[in-house]
């Protein structure tokens, strides 16, 4: 055999795997696209309201964790449409980078530019407290999404969710199901988020409380870290744990995603389960009714509209037109809503 | 070269293979220890034969895809690197997989990109390790980061489910009431073994993992025969991708978190030497038998994620320190 037909046949073999690479590169290239479909919550007050009509120019600054979870992207989604749905309000968004030390540098920036308000979710409240006393000592009134500041004076106006009060509503619909059905000694399984966040123990602190009034508690209790595959795993060993169960609570319903698969792929329906967050897939399995999905707790991401909207009427001056005070309140917390069949259609618009 | 009375060459061939029996007959004896307990601790689930078949299988299922990821990082292993992006590359290749484009192209086209993407970036390991001359730690620590940046990138940070009723029924089919997904383990572990044990590839692996210098002048493309090892760890994850998104019906960039450290976990304590050179894919099984059988353990007794882990902590330990001491008075054997 020659050295000549020999390269000749690996040139060609090249030429042959060159081009498969390059076909496959292409249709890979072409793969990547995934049309989002921004499905933001916006309500901007419609009626003959007195804080509807555009006013002064508020320019708000606007910063957010980068986290890949659903409910963060939902947040900043949801904070650039409300923002958009007005024409006195302009909207400066930061990255707040990877971790509180980046989001630190990125305020400091958006600080030196002076906007009217600034609204952020802190990646960690405790390390970014001095940053918002910063802010408000230089005039800007700093609204704190979700994660609280330590110090009163770092912030002018905090709308969070209700950990506690989302785990609290979980337990009373499974305990007045179970108490309607006349379940005496029920097997309750529970699977909450990252178990070494604040937020998870305060979320499986009111659960317990509420399952306790009815004389009730949680058998099994397996951590997954709020992605699919995790709750896919955590609820496959909790199903194993469990042959007989009544009811189910799973803090997340992004981390639901794989929960409900493998209760699927367990071939099991002798409980029914409760959600948490309140995702738009969620709604539609509740709405469906097809999988033991029957209810979930709202920790809604539309927090960040109703921030921006908030904010606006900070930097405007006006207060809530509900309200006999003249400026806006400084704390609000939002109420954890159960969201089942009966009143889905109302929540359709806030899944996220 | 050293000249010392080297001994035949069948004799080291048999006190390897013991010593890798040795092993595995450890591993499977802490098997039947993690077993034992869970019957005591709760007899009345053991007590149901219908349960504990089932059992079984939940415990090889819930192996299956860091199985195969780990059978992968054994070949790097004993080939001399390290692949510290495994989990980085599973959920680019989950994502990219499962983005709203490729679902279209059906489930043929979702694993065909899974693969690809998972090969791609293997080669682009391989590439920077072997002829960038990156220390691998170094290259595959790289890819960690910027594959899951490009993974959150494509999805736009949110869970991407698959509604792809094919790539969902892999978690759900049953052959011969044996999952689907632990006959593809099956066969990954024997694939793996006979490339390892019975092929020039799996000779040149553990030759340039043990001495690549003494490689290279035994006439091994070095440098190429490293790059593929990536290769097929890459392989291997697009492989482990598909099954994880199968049994999730989702991915998204988050996917498969520290998959990395389970994997060289399970390498290590089934024997396989961090340094190269020497490693057992059987081994590998086992070590990832062992830690879902933990999982599974601490789970029908409800104890707490934290000592589990320390639990597991605790067993690495152990396997290392294990084969530390028998490495040493091995070698004092044969000095003697």
């Amino acid at each position: 055999m020659s050295a000549s037909s020999f390269k000749l046949d690996l040139s060609r073999r090249r030429v042959l795997f060159g081009g498969a690479a390059v076909g496959a590169g292409a249709l890979l290239t072409a793969c990547t696209s995934n049309d989002p479909g921004t499905d933001a919550q916006v309500k901007t007050n419609a009626s003959g309201d007195a804080n509807a009509v555009p006013g002064q120019k508020v320019v708000i600054g606007f910063s957010a964790p980068a986290a890949d979870h659903g409910w963060i992207a939902a947040i900043t989604n949801n904070a650039k449409a409300q923002a958009a749905a007005y024409s006195d309000v302009e909207l400066k968004s930061v990255e707040a980078g990877a971790d509180a030390a980046a989001q630190r540098a990125a305020l400091a920036t958006l600080i030196s530019q002076k906007p009217t308000v600034i609204v952020m979710l802190p990646h960690d409240g405790k390390e970014l407290n001095a940053t918002g006393l910063e802010a408000m000592r230089a005039g800007i009134p700093v609204v704190n999404l979700d994660r609280a500041f330590p110090s009163q004076a770092a912030y002018r106006l905090q709308i969070k969710g209700d950990n506690f009060g989302m785990g609290l509503a979980a337990g009373d619909y499974i305990g007045a199901q179970l108490k309607a059905k006349g379940v005496s000694n029920p097997i309750i399984g529970e699977i909450p988020g990252i178990d070494s966040l604040e937020l998870t123990q305060e979320r499986s602190q009111g659960f317990n409380t509420a399952l306790q009034a009815y004389g009730f508690k949680v058998a099994n209790r397996r951590p997954a870290e709020f992605t699919a595959d995790s709750g896919q795993a955590a609820a496959t060993a909790l199903l194993q744990a469990l042959p007989k169960m009544d009811a189910l609570w799973n803090h997340d319903d992004d981390q639901g995603i794989g929960v409900l698969a493998a209760i699927k792929q367990a071939n099991r329906s002798d409980f029914f389960m409760v959600g948490g967050a309140g995702s738009k897939s969620a709604i539609d399995a509740i709405v469906a009714d097809n999988s033991v999905l029957k209810a979930t707790v709202t920790y809604s991401p539309s927090m960040a509209s109703s921030a921006i909207s908030l904010a606006r009427l900070i930097g405007q001056g006006k207060g809530l037109s509900d309200l006999v005070e003249l400026q806006v309140p400084k704390e609000i917390t939002l109420a954890s809503e159960t969201i089942t069949k009966e009143n889905a259609a109302q929540y359709a618009k806030l899944g996220f | 070269m050293i000249t010392e009375t080297a001994p035949p060459e069948a004799r080291t061939e048999r006190r390897h293979l013991d010593e890798g029996l040795v092993r595995n007959l450890g591993l499977v004896g802490v098997l039947i220890i993690l077993v034992v307990i869970g019957i005591i601790t709760r007899p009345e689930l053991y007590s149901d034969p219908t349960w504990v078949r089932n059992n079984v299988l939940v415990i090889l299922q819930q192996a299956a895809a860091i199985g195969v990821v780990t059978v992968g990082m054994t070949f790097v292993i004993i080939g001399g690197g390290i692949d510290l992006s495994v989990g980085a590359i599973i959920a680019l290749s989950g994502v990219w997989a499962t983005t709203l484009a490729t679902q279209s192209y059906g489930a043929g086209g979702m694993i065909f990109t899974a693969l690809v993407v998972g090969i791609a970036v293997g080669v682009v390991n391989g590439v920077l390790i072997s002829y960038g001359k990156l220390v691998p730690f170094i290259a595959t620590l790289a890819m960690l980061v910027s594959a899951r940046g490009l993974a959150a990138q494509i999805s736009g940070k949110q869970t991407q489910v698959s509604a792809n009723d094919t790539i969902n029924g892999i978690a759900t089919t049953k052959l011969i009431g044996v999952p689907l997904l632990v006959w593809i383990l099956a066969l990954v572990v024997a694939a793996g073994w006979v490339l390892l044990n019975r092929t020039t590839f799996g000779r040149r692996t553990v030759a340039v993992g043990g001495n690549p210098e003494a490689a290279r002048l035994a006439g091994i493309n070095v440098k190429r025969h490293t790059l593929y090892l990536y290769a097929l760890s890459g392989l291997c994850c697009g492989l482990g991708a598909i099954m994880l998104t199968s049994q999730a019906t989702s991915a998204q960039a988050a996917m498969a978190n520290l998959y990395e450290l389970d994997a060289i976990a399970a390498a290590i304590i089934g024997g396989t030497l961090l340094s190269g050179g020497r490693g057992t894919i059987v081994g590998a099984l086992f070590g990832v038998l062992v830690f879902s059988t933990i999982t599974n353990l601490f789970a029908i007794n409800n104890l707490s994620t934290e000592v589990q882990n320390m639990v597991k902590g605790g067993i690495i330990v152990a396997a290392v320190l294990i084969q530390q001491f028998r490495y040493r008075s091995l070698t004092q054997l044969l000095k003697r």
